[in-house]
């Protein structure tokens, strides 16, 4: 769970992917679409990966990845972030957080 | 009886013929007794092939009318009533049998006269002949199953008596009438008859049997389509047709059958619902009662949703397939569904007059849904591109090594993995189409968003017609 905290504060735009997973790639994609250069954490690639996952579980995340962080703020899962994106919410929110500037 | 080598017995001359190289028709001569003999042995042989099918019709079902072989009139010459035949069926044989005359004729006039000189006779003219079945075993043709036409090579024929007394069983009625009369063998002829009549009544009772056996054919073909259709109507009816009586729990146990049921009654409320909003429109009723219908349609969107969600986890191919809409509706199919994209594109001019701030509500959400359709259709190709890697991956060496076993279970395993992430897309998507409708009705006003709904409706019905016409269209 630090670690996710950690991490998630490093950066404007945060998202925990796996390689192997394809909605994260869609999740990432619209990421750069509007602009924004999201760090991005591969939980099979880290050595606490398994701990990291179980953490984003805790927060409510279903499936666990991809779990975005935003301003350090936890914003959800592939759902979450499509429905704030289609309601303007999701871009307001990279501008506050400066992760983007209009 | 096992197969015999072709032993044919004529009269004077008892002679083992096998095999001619070639037929050469010619005018019976003097022993035309041996020219009959020459020319059974000749359609017996492989090398009477070729004739054969240019010529000869199918003379195994000709047999079968016959009630008789044709082997049986061989020596024809030997029965003192072949002249006798000869005159009174002649003129039958000219008529109807040019092809058997046309071979036959030049060293077998009589014997052709003989054959059409019966009382039915059915000629096949496509199929390749079964001439082998002329020389089928003698003893078992009176009685047994006409329909049996298996190809023996052999021939045989024992002494000439027993053969005349077969032919003459051969005869027309009125040829056995007269025939009766001035012979000298009484006797014989009592049997001649009876084995005649059994002959004859073979023959029709495999023909009644024949005809019995195709329209109880025709009968179960018809009744076939009957069920199909009844079956075809009954699950339009939305009749779970399914071992598990529970309608409740059928619903997520059969999947594509039980979604497309579901769609087919949401999809009948939801035009009755329609109509009820546009009548609403049309009276120009206050926006109080249009508020309450329009959001009754958006929530009956919602159940659609949850359905489509449901049955993307019980079988997320079909859901995929589109096979559930239409055919026109599944032009546009995007991963399960419409595109929101697409509908905004269609209500962007149909919406006037929009405020300043709609109208960029509006175009930003235009944007947002294509930038999501984007992100998933990239999503989606990822996964198709992940998928054929997986697949193609393949490792070499020796087949059959448990390394490649490993390797094989690895693979499908992975394979399985992924294959399991397009429920995720389809769910996604839905979502999407979700919150675009809704983020629309929060645009809108009560009138704009009634008038929308009435505008999605009207271009979905438009291609569902489309659709029953394409169906329904003359074909070549």
């Amino acid at each position: 769970m630090d670690k996710v905290r950690d991490l998630a504060s490093k950066k404007a735009a945060v998202i925990f992917t796996k390689s192997s997973c394809c909605m994260c790639y869609s999740i990432k994609t619209l990421f750069y679409e509007l602009g924004a250069s999201p760090a991005i954490h591969e939980l099979d690639h880290d050595p606490s990966g398994r701990d990291m996952e179980w953490a984003l579980r805790g927060l409510g995340c279903d499936p666990s990845v991809p779990a975005v962080f935003i301003g350090g703020r936890f914003v959800g899962s592939a759902k979450d972030v499509i429905s704030l994106h289609v309601d303007g919410s999701l871009k307001q929110m990279l501008i506050d957080a400066k992760a983007i500037w209009f | 009886m096992g197969s015999r080598t072709v032993n044919i017995g004529i009269g004077n001359d008892k002679k083992a013929v096998t095999a001619m190289p070639s037929y050469v028709p010619s005018v019976p001569t003097s022993n035309p007794s041996l020219e009959h003999v020459v020319l059974m042995t000749y359609f017996s042989s492989t090398e009477a092939n070729t004739i054969r099918s240019s010529r000869i019709p199918d003379l195994g079902t000709l047999e079968q009318s016959l009630g008789f072989r044709i082997e049986d009139a061989v020596d024809l010459t030997r029965n003192p009533l072949f002249n006798q035949i000869k005159s009174s069926t002649q003129a039958i044989a000219d008529a109807q049998f040019g092809a058997i005359n046309k071979t036959l004729a030049s060293a077998d006039n009589n014997l052709s006269a003989a054959i059409v000189g019966s009382q039915t006779l059915t000629l096949k003219k496509d199929t390749p002949p079964n001439l082998v079945s002329i020389s089928a075993g003698r003893e078992n043709w009176g009685d047994s199953n006409m329909a049996d036409a298996s190809p023996r090579t052999d021939i045989s024929t024992d002494d000439t008596d027993e053969k005349n007394q077969r032919f003459e069983r051969g005869q027309t009625n009125a040829i056995v009438a007269s025939d009766s009369s001035d012979r000298s063998k009484d006797k014989t002829d009592q049997k001649t008859l009876r084995r005649l009549a059994q002959n004859r009544e073979a023959a029709r009772k495999s023909r009644l049997r024949k005809k019995a056996y195709v329209q109880q054919l025709e009968s179960s073909r018809l009744k076939l389509t009957q069920l199909e259709q009844e079956l075809q109507r009954a699950r339009q009816q939305g009749i779970f047709i399914s071992s598990s009586g529970d309608q409740s729990h059928s619903m997520s146990g059969n999947g594509a059958l039980a979604f497309d049921v579901e769609y087919a009654r949401w999809l009948e409320e939801h035009n009755r619902q329609i109509n009820e909003l546009r009548a609403a429109v049309n009276s120009h009723a206050g926006d109080t009662e249009l508020r309450t219908i329009v959001d009754n349609v958006t929530a009956h969107f919602d159940d659609i949703f949850r359905l489509k969600g449901i049955a993307a986890k019980a079988d997320v191919f079909h859901i995929l397939s589109g096979m559930w809409k239409t055919p026109a509706e599944r032009c546009f199919l995007w991963i399960g569904g419409f595109r929101s994209s697409e509908l905004l594109k269609l209500l962007a001019n149909q919406l006037e007059p929009l405020t300043e701030q709609q109208f960029m509500g509006f175009h930003n959400l235009q944007q947002s849904s294509q930038q999501a359709e984007d992100a998933l259709s990239q999503g989606m190709e990822a996964l198709q591109q992940s998928l054929a890697e997986t697949l193609a991956n393949g490792s070499p060496g020796p087949s059959g090594s448990s390394g490649n076993v490993a390797n094989y279970m690895g693979q499908m395993a992975m394979a399985m993995g992924k294959l399991g992430t397009l429920e995720g897309f389809v769910r996604q998507a839905d979502n999407l189409r979700q919150q675009t409708l809704q983020q629309m009705h929060r645009i809108l006003t009560t009138r704009q968003s009634a008038r929308a709904l009435l505008a999605i409706n009207d271009y979905f019905s438009r291609l569902r017609a489309l659709s029953s016409l394409w169906l329904a269209r003359p074909r070549e």
